[in-house]
């Protein structure tokens, strides 16, 4: 199946370690465990620590989901707390 | 109390409204209805800023793309890529699109608080403008968190030393379409885009300027080639210095009529008739004579093209064209319906700014009611008239009156010092002209009803023959100086009124 070989490439953009990040980062690493074993990555950034990546990927909210890959770039921001609308979002198929 | 610091826009005008510029390190809201000039109004401060005081600024936009301000902006002479090159200026592009984000949970809008921080850090930025912020509430959900976001945004735009500009959309019930005003307080600017009689007008108002002192009107603003440029124009002193020089008519005859001597510079002079009695031709006169004395005329032609109006003079025996060609005479022909009268106003008073003559003319001012309301026009003229004495011009003024309404001239003479009236008078099967001066302050003046005469060799004034048989004018009157030629003894029954000689203060 496509979606099975399909590959998840996820960045996590956060400013310090907020209790709403910390939140987003694990809710974010169940769901990912859950539905998308083996098939993605998670790189957290830091725009206390680099600022000048906020522009990129035009963030404005913390904390903010972006799925680069697979294409289209789709965001997603809060605290990622209602598992539905992050895997709506991303475009998941849930496994169960 | 101490004073408030203020931060110069640089922009024309506006300093001078409020006072020494926009309050220093603190934000202040312009807003306005699409298309009025916001963003306009804040790249210029950000631009002048950077250019003028060394004020490196960051100009976070939420509407328009970089290249598409940048654009937008250079037809203004405003270089912003240079001025980016040299880390004067940061633009910054901020994209929300509500149809790429999901929202779930709590967030805050740290990340953008981030990017203007790393921009201010990046040139050192005295100045921001956020244009136009409310395009947040377009592209995210939560209401609750956004105001509150929004609130510290404010807040914390003050704790960073930054004079800022926060652009917002006018809304239906308040100032902004999302309540800005409740965040910022200082300083609150209003724009207006309005069609009058299908003209537009803009106009600027300071809603509020806490802790400072502001102009309460609504003023007109104009936004050209040079950018924006408010005029302050109702700060209608009646202090303005007077000359007591006297200056020619341009017509020796004329002068006659005013003890020899002409009319006061810096004044007011109406000339109003009837259609075809030469109005245009005295000012044409004047205009020459201007020219004569090695000074700077500017002509504002409403009716005639410039072109029309050298020839026209030709026939008159006057040449305007070496005049113009010396730039001694400078002539700007416009449809009064082109723009409005703010706009106009504003024009022409640039336009006499870079000139800078000593005698302006206005031919006619009774175009411009097809503009405006009379009110509205006798209000503008008045600010002109105004701002040109302030400066001690003379302004000469046309004006037609049709045989039912008098109106404009009878509202305007009262701001002019000089009023000359031409008349048509239909006698013996002729037409003729008449002129009298109907007051002229502050010096003595003929009192008679002359014979104005345009022929080939020029313009003059003739004593009307006043004798037994009543005024004699036009052809009846050169048979009766015949007349009095030829047989000396009939001058017992009338004479010359030249001899008459009435002056009064």
């Amino acid at each position: 199946m496509a979606v099975e070989s399909t590959f998840w490439e996820l960045r996590l953009y956060v400013a310090g370690q907020t209790p709403k990040s910390v939140t987003a980062l694990n809710n974010l690493k169940k769901y990912c465990e859950t539905h998308l074993r083996g098939q993605y990555t998670i790189e957290v950034i830091d725009l206390l620590v680099q600022p000048q990546l906020a522009e990129g990927d035009q963030i404005l909210a913390i904390p903010t989901l972006v799925r680069k890959v697979p294409e289209p770039i789709r965001k997603i921001i809060g605290d990622l707390s209602n598992e539905e609308k992050v895997l709506v979002g991303l475009d998941i198929r849930p496994l169960k | 109390m101490k004073a408030i610091l203020k931060a110069q826009t640089g922009i024309n005008g506006l300093d001078e409204i409020t006072y020494g510029g926009l309050p220093r390190n603190r934000p202040t809201l312009v807003c306005g209805g699409p298309g009025c000039g916001k963003t306009l109004l804040a790249m210029e401060f950000i631009v002048k800023g950077a250019v003028l005081f060394n004020e490196p600024g960051v100009f976070m936009s939420f509407e328009e793309k970089a290249q598409e301000l940048i654009d937008n902006v250079a037809s203004l002479g405003f270089d912003i890529e240079k001025l980016q090159k040299t880390k004067k200026l940061k633009l910054d592009y901020v994209h929300v699109d509500k149809t790429e984000i999901q929202e779930t949970g709590e967030y805050d809008l740290e990340g953008l608080f981030i990017r203007l921080q790393h921009s201010i850090d990046s040139i050192g930025a005295k100045r921001i403008v956020l244009d136009t912020i409310e395009n947040l509430f377009l592209g995210l959900e939560n209401q609750g968190i956004l105001r509150a976001e929004l609130r510290r945004l404010f807040q914390w735009l003050k704790e960073k030393n930054v004079t800022a500009i926060i652009t917002g959309e006018k809304g239906d019930t308040g100032l902004t379409r999302n309540g800005l005003e409740e965040y910022v307080s200082d300083c609150v600017i209003l724009l207006d885009h309005r069609i009058i009689n299908q003209v537009s007008t803009r106009r600027l108002r300071i809603v509020k300027y806490r802790g400072s002192l502001h102009g309460t009107n609504e003023y007109p603003f104009l936004i050209d080639d040079e950018g924006f440029s408010v005029l302050p124009i109702t700060s209608l002193t009646l202090d303005k210095k007077v000359s007591s020089q006297r200056i020619s008519t341009g017509i020796s005859s004329l002068d006659a009529m005013f003890e020899n001597k002409g009319f006061f510079r810096g004044s007011g002079i109406l000339i109003s008739g009837t259609a075809g009695t030469g109005k245009t031709s005295i000012a044409a006169s004047f205009a020459a004579a201007t020219c004569k004395r090695k000074e700077r005329c500017m002509f504002f032609a409403f009716e005639e093209s410039p072109q029309q109006i050298i020839r026209n003079m030709k026939s008159i025996n006057l040449d305007l064209e070496p005049y113009v060609k010396k730039r001694l005479l400078e002539f700007h022909a416009f449809r009064p319906g082109l723009h409005g009268l703010e706009m106009h106003l504003t024009s022409m008073y640039k336009l006499v700014k870079k000139f800078k003559p000593t005698t302006v003319i206005l031919d006619p001012i009774t175009n411009l009611v097809s503009v405006g309301e009379l009110s509205e026009v006798n209000s503008m003229l008045l600010r002109l008239i105004d701002l040109l004495q302030g400066e001690g011009i003379t302004v000469m003024m046309t004006a037609l009156t049709r045989k039912s309404e008098t109106s404009t001239d009878e509202d305007i003479s009262s701001l002019m010092d000089s009023w000359l009236l031409v008349r048509d008078i239909e006698m013996n099967g002729e037409r003729n002209r008449a002129l009298y001066i109907m007051k002229s302050r502050g010096m003595g003046h003929s009192k008679e009803v002359r014979e104005f005469v345009i022929t080939s060799k020029g313009l003059e004034m003739v004593d009307v023959y006043r004798g037994p048989e009543g005024i004699l004018i036009g052809s009846a009157r050169i048979a009766k100086e015949k007349e009095v030629k030829a047989n000396p003894m009939s001058k017992k029954h009338g004479r010359p009124a030249k001899k008459i000689k009435r002056v009064s203060k």
